[in-house]
């Protein structure tokens, strides 16, 4: 079989994301170096902060500061910091109970070494310098020795709160398009368009995913289509779209190469566009270097008749 | 109650580090054909098809319609997915065929943690307010746990180390693992978690097949009838739960009957050592269950599939007469927050 495609796909994007009043006061706080819990109706104290009870399902808001100073409840030594995490040297991870609550928040611990880390040791946050209103205004936790921060007073009431956060992520893949679709993209790369036959119902898929949707079964024997086609249906694109050099109005359309049995895609020029029609035939047209047509034109034949196509639309 | 619902087949593929020559579908067709065969059924004659997988694991958004290709879903099936575990999509046939809506059901699912790199992919389903942002990935959060295991008194490190040793030698006998045999516990991937207590990074697929009453015995000799199912979920704030604890695993069984008569068989979905200790205390598991004789999720753990084949492995034991009564378990979300428990039996010998 062929070399396995590979290729590198990035998939990458800022989440818009609305908070509650709860969160909102909670990431303001951070911005303004307070952290602030929620209270539950029977008394506990949550940091991080939540909308909801997670015993009782009640909405809760009764906001309440705590110090910034807490104690380990469990820890883990992370000797290679991976990407986005809060510090790009080796690290404890933790959960901290800060001292006023009753729950536990999880961040980083800047330590010299996991020797450095025990449950129960005492921790104060490290702020970082510029803030936005975001967990990670809490740069990480550090060792702290002394006497326990006192809360403030803080009433959760903040001029400018935040009413959303942007959190950008960020996922690396490599793609590879397996057996069916690789012999596809190695035969186009040789300017040849090579479907694959269902061995049950006998249609030939292009471009080919490895099975017969209708039958449920692998399909394998390779069957080379085309070059030529009928244009089964169109629309007219009149609306230019970016990054993309082609003069509008043009015709998209689905195109039956002889011999397949579905209905592939692709732009048709070498005709006006007001000009293209049901039934048209058309060739591809390939440029130098290119891994796929460029586009299709006509080739001159008489339109193909309705019924050897309509099933194809 | 009112209908009897069976496992009455299981296919899955051999799990493997990259199975970068097959697309989705082509892996999972071979475990789709097997559990069929199995049945002499064909896909026109299911009732119900349902499938469990995650856009994340694939990089591309509605990832599973491809998959349903393999199931020849035209003309149009009654069919359904889970963006979770197959073992929620085995769930949802389950209520399905108890409505009597359909009489058999074919439950699938896969994933290729190949692609991507599944710690840090595994940090997106986190909440995106006070955890996402800081990236913890899956090492890391089962890491947190076990220390406090271990805070607690409940492990040790040796201890860890004989629950992968054991999983790994059981995994010998499994065709299917992918991490079988003797292995080192390895160096520290986040202490106190070692290369050995932590999963294979897999790919791979699994298939199970339902039929309710006379239909689960006419296809299968000993039909692994479901005696219960349940499955329950805990907060996802890491802070507000007991990590050394699974309540929501213990209310699972609870309710799926586990605790009314001992099981002989346990196949529990525990991707780190420090979980099986968690489960087989929250599930007062014996030392005379057998655990995981399959090797578990540390001998092959496709993600999104390795519930499913938890469910798959307890029913072929009772199939081949190896068990009477199995409980299987899947987990989803950080450090065992969701739990499915289901008790099979097969009819007595």
């Amino acid at each position: 079989m062929p070399e396995v495609l590979k290729a590198p796909l990035v998939v990458e994007f800022p989440f818009t994301r609305s908070l509650g009043p709860v969160q909102s006061a909670f990431l303001t706080g951070l911005r303004e170096r307070v952290v602030l819990g929620v209270r539950t109706t029977d008394g506990r104290t949550l940091v991080p902060p939540v909308e909801y009870d997670p015993r009782t399902a009640e909405e809760i808001h009764d906001l309440v500061e705590v110090a910034p100073t807490g104690t380990v409840t469990t820890w883990a030594w992370n000797h290679e910091p991976r990407r986005g995490q809060p510090l790009d040297t080796p690290f404890a991870w933790v959960l901290v109970r800060l001292d006023g609550a009753d729950t536990a928040l999880l961040h980083a611990l800047a330590a010299p070494g996991p020797d450095a880390v025990h449950t129960g040791m005492r921790v104060r946050v490290r702020w970082a310098g510029e803030r936005t209103g975001a967990i990670t205004d809490i740069a990480c936790f550090e060792p702290y020795d002394a006497e326990p921060g006192q809360p403030g007073n803080h009433s959760g009431e903040f001029t400018e709160p935040l009413t959303g956060i942007v959190a950008p992520a960020r996922l690396d893949y490599t793609y590879s398009p397996g057996r069916a679709q690789s012999a596809y993209i190695h035969a186009l790369s040789e300017q040849r368009t090579v479907g694959e036959r269902c061995p049950s119902c006998r249609k030939v898929y292009v471009p080919p995913r490895g099975a017969c949707p209708t039958c449920g079964v692998a399909t394998a024997e390779q069957v080379e289509v085309g070059p030529r086609g009928t244009v089964t249906t169109f629309c007219i694109v009149n609306i230019k779209a970016r990054n993309l050099d082609i003069e509008v109005p043009y015709v998209y359309a689905h195109i039956a190469l002889d011999g397949a049995d579905l209905a592939l895609h692709a732009r048709i020029g070498g005709i006006p566009y007001d000009q293209v029609r049901m039934g048209l035939r058309v060739e591809p047209v390939w440029t130098e270097g290119a891994r796929y047509p460029d586009h299709y034109r006509p080739t001159g034949e008489p339109d193909a008749d309705y019924d050897t196509y309509k099933e194809l639309l | 109650m009112t209908r009897e619902i069976a496992v009455v087949a299981f296919a899955q593929t051999d799990h493997r580090r990259s199975t970068e020559e097959s697309s989705e579908v082509e892996m999972l067709m071979p475990v789709l054909h097997g559990a069929l065969a199995q049945t002499g059924l064909r896909t026109a004659d299911i009732g119900f098809t349902c499938s469990g997988s995650s856009d994340y694991l694939a990089g591309r958004a509605f990832s599973f319609t491809l998959a349903l290709d393999g199931v020849g879903a035209w003309p149009p099936v009654s069919e359904s997915h889970v963006e979770m575990d197959g073992a929620w999509a085995l769930y949802e046939a389950w209520t399905k065929l108890l409505t009597g809506d359909a009489d058999t059901a074919l439950v699938y699912s896969y994933g290729k943690c190949s692609p991507g790199s599944v710690r840090d992919v595994l940090t997106r389903q986190l909440d995106p307010y006070y955890l996402a942002p800081l990236w913890p990935d899956s090492v890391a959060l089962a890491a947190l746990q076990a220390q406090a295991l271990m805070d607690a008194g409940h492990t040790d490190e040796p201890a860890l180390a004989a629950v992968g040793a054991r999983s790994r030698a059981d995994a010998t006998a499994n065709p299917h693992a992918q991490l079988k045999g003797p292995q080192p516990h390895g160096d520290y991937v986040v202490r106190p978690l070692r290369t050995g207590d932590c999963p294979p990074v897999s790919d791979g697929a699994a298939a199970v097949i339902l039929a309710a009453g006379e239909r689960a015995r006419q296809l299968c000799e000993r039909p692994a009838w479901i005696r219960g199912i349940d499955h329950r979920i805990e907060a996802h704030g890491l802070g507000v739960r007991d990590l050394t604890d699974s309540p929501s695993a213990r209310l699972a069984a609870e309710r799926a009957g586990a605790f009314e008569r001992p099981v002989d068989t346990a196949e529990l979905h525990a991707p780190f050592t420090s979980q099986e200790v968690i489960l087989r205390r929250a599930l007062r598991l014996g030392d005379d269950v057998r655990v995981n004789p399959s090797g578990g999720a540390l001998a092959a753990n496709p993600v999104m599939a390795a519930g499913l084949v938890r469910i798959g492995e307890a029913a072929a034991r009772v199939h081949r007469g190896e068990s009477d009564r199995a409980l299987a378990h899947a987990t989803s979300g950080p450090c065992l927050q969701q739990n499915l428990v289901a008790v099979l039996e097969g009819d007595p010998r």
